[in-house]
């Protein structure tokens, strides 16, 4: 299918499936019961999972394939966002410029940053991608206040110009939307106790990931894509074999920073405001870990680790001590509070000390990420199926 | 490898999916069933807690989470009342918020624009928060603020001292209660005149982010007016911990006053670093050097130790006041927690009291009508005297407190004396001041 080959189709095919169903996989509890805590069904974490997915997408073509750690790749997705939220107050609020701006600003920004930190490899490469990073920080926090409102982050107000669009609508800012569909739009489909969301922004993100996706798959299955791989595993036999791999790294690295910008300019689209904290080394840590605690250098993994990050973010910070008093409400009251006491730093805003945990837990037990677990467990389940039915049955399996 | 079986698979499968497309919108019902967005249907409304819980501010964050669910215990009746007592307005009874019981969420803020409004809106998605209150920043405030005008709920601010939040940035749905820095600047500018003198030098170093370029203007515009002369101004990054570097040009200028515009633990190693380089105890120009900080707080002075001793500065609340309201909610803010409550929690309660009963006046949780019954609205008994809300840029006006680092003091929550109350009438401008200019309000939203 698409001039993919049969797993990669499968793959695909499976992946649309969860983002066009990602309403319902992520509301599995019901309104009201004691574990709707735990439902993510709702538009702005939906809308973060595909967009930080393709984030994390971009970064792998570069660190899964050519192995370079980029620890300033935040910045890119910054750049894009202050250009996508410029275009919605100069030119129109549709969503269309916005971000396609975002990924050519983000890209001739990828050229010049690749250009000179590609002269080094390693970690000095690493270094100097962070380096510029803080530097476009820095310069967006203060120096260029009057480009991107500093602190405060750059918004929309009422007095933009938005030549091509209105600047206000009856004394509010006219919604994001793609043709006159809005962002903010939901339908909600109530089936029993259960409530769904489909929201308009939601499954705009979601197609431009699967585009995203598409790509990616292409771009690794391609003779470039094994270049790049070539480069990750012995850059220096590639040079003594007389090839320049300048273009070909410098190409990944603009195409991730491109990814970057579009994920920026998404994230703008969805919610129009564009702070310098997005471009923050932590910002650009949390790619890196996405990236590896999903699997580096494979198809889905970066998708799952930035789900996965954005789920405790977002979910776990939020349970507070007096939700931890309920649900051990059934127990005695000295052993409840000896639980709440034991559980408390590890939720709320002891978040990130459980990511933590979970981040070493998966390096040292499945270098390869998530996706690892996966393939162990389909592993394990395979061989016990295959020992369950007699010997030779596995042998029909067509020849490729 | 037969790829004809599997593109047939695919287009059946695609089939299902541009099917189940095309079958959506004669299925679902949109959320048009309301008049506002999340109007609370059942026995309970919820209310949206966003403070810092982690990063530089997660000190006030804590206080201010203490303040709100103080505030919910009385609206619901619990405790002894706190300030529902002294409160001039009587409509809340502790009987929750129009007869509903009040829940509430938390979320942290981080102290980034972004973090915070992620946190807002599943707030207000997944929770369906009808009001969101809280924040220790003025960026993140302004952030919110503009999120909750976008999706039509209300906002309360916590603390946040920069102009923009009722100036430049202002917006409908959002309303503050606590000062500015134009307030600061009025309040502290006639103290320091009878202090020290009106031939001053000032030397300012300002933390390089929105609120710091606001406080230094007000405080420039200040004390410029009554006579003061401004050497220099540097700004210094958020960041930055030691500011040794900063302060030996200090020791090489003329200037005989350090401004510092400086928050939190900005403030703390600023003020500690010019202690130690002996600013205190030099004499410039035949006078003595003197150093000002225009926004204190308890848990600054805390950390700054000896060193606040005889500093002038400005804040919101302290809870040594002695009116009833004051008195009030020191009391049953101490009883439950053991120690009394600093100014951003003040703030904070008093939002959450101001919020719900202006839905009990206005006798709908509708947000315009919230803005409505808010705009314009005069009350007293919350422990600033009487206030105003004004309804042309949603700042509250009142009495503004100049304080000074006390000399001795008996306990380590005692920190602070209050050197004088400048009346409402002093901190008052005109809603379209020149520090204010450039925003408007627009029309409230009520999100659908």
């Amino acid at each position: 299918m698409l001039g993919l080959n049969r797993k990669d189709s499968l793959l695909f095919v499976v992946v649309i499936c969860l983002t066009m169903f990602a309403p319902f996989l992520l509301n599995p509890f019901p309104e009201g019961s004691e574990l709707a805590q735990f439902n993510a069904g709702y538009p702005d974490l939906m809308q973060r999972f595909v967009i930080f997915g393709i984030f994390a997408i971009g970064f792998n073509i570069l660190f899964g394939l050519t192995g370079y750690l980029s620890f300033g790749h935040a910045a890119f997705l910054g750049v894009g966002s202050y250009a996508g939220v410029w275009m919605m107050k100069l030119l129109t609020m549709n969503v269309i410029p916005a971000i396609l701006i975002s990924v050519v600003v983000a890209g001739l920004f990828s050229v010049l940053v690749g250009y000179i930190s590609l002269r080094r490899s390693g970690i000095y490469f690493s270094i100097l991608t962070l380096a510029f990073a803080q530097m476009s920080f820095s310069l967006a926090y203060s120096v260029l206040t009057p480009i991107t409102n500093g602190e405060t982050g750059l918004q929309l107000s009422l007095n933009d110009p938005r030549i091509l669009g209105v600047s206000e609508v009856d004394g509010s800012i006219p919604p994001a939307n793609l043709f006159g569909l809005s962002m903010r739009d939901s339908t909600e489909l109530a089936m029993g106790n259960w409530l769904f969301t489909f929201n308009v922004g939601y499954y705009l993100s979601a197609v431009v990931m699967l585009i995203a996706f598409y790509v990616a798959i292409r771009i690794f299955r391609s003779p470039f894509g094994m270049m790049l791989r070539a480069v990750k595993s012995n850059q220096q036999r590639l040079n003594y074999t007389g090839l320049n791999t300048k273009p070909y790294t410098l190409a990944a690295f603009v195409i991730s920073g491109m990814y970057a910008g579009l994920a920026g300019g998404l994230m703008v689209a969805m919610d129009p405001l564009a702070g310098a904290e997005r471009m923050q080394w932590t910002a650009s840590g949390e790619v890196v870990l996405m990236t590896i605690l999903g699997g580096a250098g494979t198809l889905i993994g970066p998708i799952l680790g930035a789900g996965f990050i954005k789920y405790f973010e977002n979910i776990f910070s939020k349970i507070n001590e007096s939700i931890l008093h309920q649900w051990f409400a059934f127990l005695p009251d000295g052993l409840e509070d000896a639980l709440v006491f034991m559980v408390y730093p590890f939720i709320g805003k002891g978040w990130h000390l459980t990511l933590g945990i979970m981040f070493m837990l998966v390096v040292i037990f499945l270098p390869g990420g998530l996706v690892e677990g996966g393939q162990r467990l389909g592993r394990l389940f395979r061989r016990r199926r295959k020992t369950d039915t007699k010997p030779g049955a596995g042998a029909t399996e067509p020849a490729e | 490898m037969s790829k004809t079986d599997l593109t047939r698979r695919g287009v059946m499968k695609t089939g299902a999916v541009a099917g189940a497309g095309l079958a959506v919108p004669t299925i679902f019902t949109a959320r048009s069933a309301s008049a506002f967005v999340n109007e609370p249907t059942g026995g309970s409304v919820t209310l949206g807690f966003n403070v810092p819980q982690t990063g530089p501010y997660a000190d006030e964050g804590a206080d201010e989470l203490r303040a709100y669910e103080l505030a919910v215990e009385h609206l619901n009746g619990g405790g002894d009342g706190g300030m529902l007592s002294t409160f001039s307005s009587k409509t809340l009874d502790g009987t929750g918020i129009l007869g509903k019981k009040v829940e509430y969420v938390t979320g942290d803020t981080q102290t980034k624009s972004d973090a915070a409004r992620a946190s807002a809106k599943s707030m207000i998605e997944k929770d369906g928060a009808i009001m969101i209150t809280g924040g220790s920043s003025s960026g993140v405030a302004v952030a919110v603020q503009a999120l909750c005008q976008e999706a039509g709920i209300i906002f309360m601010a916590g603390l946040t001292h920069s102009n923009d939040t009722t100036g430049k940035d202002r917006k409908a749905n959002g309303f503050r209660h606590f000062f500015n820095s134009y307030m600061s600047g009025a309040a502290l500018a006639p103290v320091l005149a009878n202090a020290y003198g009106t031939d001053r030098k000032a030397y300012h170093l300002t933390a390089d982010y929105n609120w710091g370029y606001t406080t230094e203007e007000a405080i420039t515009s200040a004390t410029e007016a009554m006579g003061w002369e401004t050497v220099e101004t540097v700004k210094t990054p958020l960041a930055a911990t030691d500011f040794s570097a900063y302060i030996t040009p200090v020791l090489q200028s003329d200037a005989d006053v350090l401004v510092l515009n400086h928050y939190g633990g900005n403030m703390v190693n600023s003020l500690t670093n010019a202690v130690q380089f002996g600013l205190r105890d030099r004499i410039v120009n035949g006078k003595q050097f003197e150093i000002v900080v225009p926004l204190y707080s308890r848990l600054m002075a805390r950390g700054a130790g000896e060193n606040v001793k005889g500093i002038f500065g400005s804040t919101n609340w302290h809870w040594s006041l002695q009116d009833e309201g004051s008195k009030a909610f020191t009391r049953s803010f101490g009883t439950k927690y053991g120690f009394p409550p600093s100014q951003a929690a003040h703030t904070c309660y008093v939002q959450t009291l101001l919020y719900a009963d202006a839905v009990q006046r206005a006798g709908s949780f509708n947000p315009c009508a919230v803005v409505e019954a808010l705009e314009g609205f005069e009350f007293d008994g919350l422990g600033n005297g009487p206030t105003l809300y004004r309804a042309e840029d949603h700042q509250c006006f009142k009495d503004v407190l100049v304080v000074r680092g006390k000399e001795n003091p008996t306990s380590e929550f005692d920190l602070l004396e209050i050197v004088e109350i400048t009346p409402v009438a002093q901190v008052t401008y005109p809603h379209d001041h020149p520090q204010f200019a450039g925003g408007a309000l627009g029309s409230c939203n009520p999100g659908v």
